[in-house]
């Protein structure tokens, strides 16, 4: 029973992370209907942003900031300077679009820091355990579950309760009316594509310290939002913070019991049988083709 | 009344490849005027709708707001100078409460900046307190109380029209374009909604265009009336003239008739 305990600790850890990653995705196919395949390479790049704020003895707050705001910025700028110009394009293009820039992406960061794998220091360590009973959580785990929680938190108190999120809602439900109203569609998505980037950054910045960071370490973990993120439904916000929680949870427990040689796989898994047999996902609305 | 028209559409043409979908239409409206535009179906009216709210960008010709040229305006700046229009088909946020609706359609005045919202500042909070305000004046005014809370798809499609009514109105609007508003409705909720407007415009000082299929409706609530007929202006003028307009009655009836 302990050891069951302990299992569904770290995958809630793990969990909260592949949240994080899959509200950016979702928030972003849910506004612009695109399927953002540099959503990892954005958020690498702002733990990269971040670790050189650091490493030049920045104060850790502002290093962190930096990193946040970075990919904000640089994700609202792909989208007013390559999305925009190909919104009219298929599903298909867009998709190849975002693949192109994540490989662009990739390419600058291998080529400003490297791909050796560096040491990004955090204040919480994976070293230091709080014991509650039998199980055992580290500080890092508990500080990830944490702050994933108090982001998906805001994430939702933005979108349901202020005036940007309302822009947001209308922009993703119709567009034309929303403009139609004065609400500046293009500015709204823009802002849309920032709080996104800035999401998945935040994800890196949690897990890099478990996982080193180099730049290809969010190939990983954006495969299992994605996952997550098809699991949940990818209409919703809600849909994506259990589909995270559960493959997190589902993950642990599996490589716990049954193999971790085979843990990695069990994402997939996940992606085809929900596809097969719900495909609307969880807590998403079921399909009807939008003409 | 002041001497400058509210709005002037001024030899507005409009071709979709080698179909004219406007012709050469030019009129204007003065400040709290109601002014009907009719014609058969098919004549130019919603596109010339589109043209003037920014959705369409006509070959020639030009669209004034008070003064300014909007024809290469965007949508949403049009909608900023005070725009508001309904639509044949219904455009409301279907998922979304009626209250959101009301909100989205005062969204033209929110003025705090994005990042004020964000840290939830004095200003954006008496802000939002201000236009909630507003929204619930508007519901009030339309007796829409009951389905405050209620996501519009699932109410009834008399309800949704008032409520597309009330979110052009709570935006304010100097112009308010209204596109066959008692398309899909029964008798008795058409009388209600000729009332409402009748309401609305003393209430507020509307200045409206209006699209409509119900010769009634637009020879009660109109001062004048535009005729188009294959994107032509056939005929403008007080309602009872253009009713004996020879020309008018021909396009209705056809030829000979």
């Amino acid at each position: 029973m302990t050891l069951l305990l302990q299992y569904v600790a770290n995958g809630l850890a793990a969990g909260s992370l592949y949240a994080l990653v899959a509200l950016g995705i979702v928030l972003l196919y849910r506004c612009s209907r695109v399927l953002n395949f540099a959503h990892g390479d954005l958020a690498t790049l702002g733990v990269f942003l971040a670790f050189s704020g650091v490493a030049r003895g920045w104060p850790y707050g502002l290093a962190l900031l930096t990193g946040l705001a970075g990919a904000a910025a640089v994700s609202a700028t792909f989208y007013r300077l390559l999305i925009k110009p190909v919104r009219q394009a298929t599903a298909l293009s867009l998709v190849i679009t975002t693949l192109g820039f994540a490989l662009f992406l990739s390419g600058v960061m291998v080529w400003v820091w490297g791909t050796d794998t560096k040491v990004f220091p955090f204040p919480l360590s994976e070293v230091r355990v709080f014991r509650l009973g039998g199980v055992v959580v580290s500080e890092l785990t508990a500080g990830s579950l944490a702050v994933g929680l108090v982001l998906v938190a805001g994430l939702s108190a933005l979108v349901q309760r202020t005036r940007l999120g309302l822009a947001m809602r209308a922009v993703a439900q119709n567009p034309v009316a929303a403009q139609l109203l004065g609400v500046p569609a293009g500015q709204v998505l823009a802002a849309t594509w920032a709080v996104a980037g800035a999401l998945g950054a935040a994800a890196g910045m949690l897990l890099a310290p478990a996982v080193l960071l180099d730049p290809f370490m969010m190939l990983d973990p954006f495969l299992k939002g994605f996952a997550a993120a098809v699991l949940g439904g990818m209409d919703s916000l809600p849909g994506a913070v259990a589909g995270g929680l559960i493959l997190g949870v589902a993950e642990s427990v599996f490589a716990g019991y049954v193999s971790v040689k085979y843990k990695a796989t069990l994402s997939f898994v996940v992606i085809v049988a929900v596809l097969l047999f719900r495909p609307e996902g969880l807590l998403g609305r079921p399909f009807h083709r939008r003409v | 009344m002041d001497g400058r028209p509210l709005l002037q559409v001024e030899g507005v043409t409009l071709r979709f490849g080698g179909v004219a979908a406007l012709q050469d239409v030019s009129l204007e409206v003065r400040a709290g005027e109601l002014v009907s535009v009719i014609g058969p179906n098919g004549a130019g009216k919603t596109s010339l709708f589109n043209c003037i709210c920014g959705l369409y960008r006509p070959q020639r010709g030009r669209v004034l707001l008070d003064g300014q040229d909007v024809t290469r305006a965007s949508p949403d700046v049009i909608a900023r100078s005070g725009v508001a229009r309904t639509f044949q088909n219904l455009e409301l946020f279907r998922g979304m409460t009626v209250l959101d609706n009301l909100l989205l359609g005062c969204h033209r005045h929110f003025r705090t900046p994005v990042w004020e919202v964000a840290v939830w500042s004095r200003r954006a909070r008496e802000e939002e307190v201000r236009q909630r305000e507003r929204a619930e004046a508007i519901l009030e005014f339309l007796e829409l109380q009951a389905y405050r809370d209620r996501p519009v798809a699932a109410l009834p499609h008399g309800v949704q029209r008032v409520v597309e009514l009330g979110r052009a109105l709570t935006s304010q609007p100097r112009l308010l374009l209204l596109d066959e508003p008692s398309a899909g409705l029964v008798a008795e909720e058409k009388d209600e909604l000729k009332y409402r407007l009748q309401d609305a415009r003393r209430v507020f000082g509307l200045t409206v265009v209006l699209v409509e299929h119900d010769l009634r409706m637009v020879m009660d609530l109109s001062e004048r009336v535009v005729v188009l007929d294959h994107g032509e202006v056939i005929a403008q003028g007080p309602p009872e003239a253009v009713q004996r307009d020879p020309k008018v009655v021909e396009a209705y009836l056809g030829v000979g008739a």
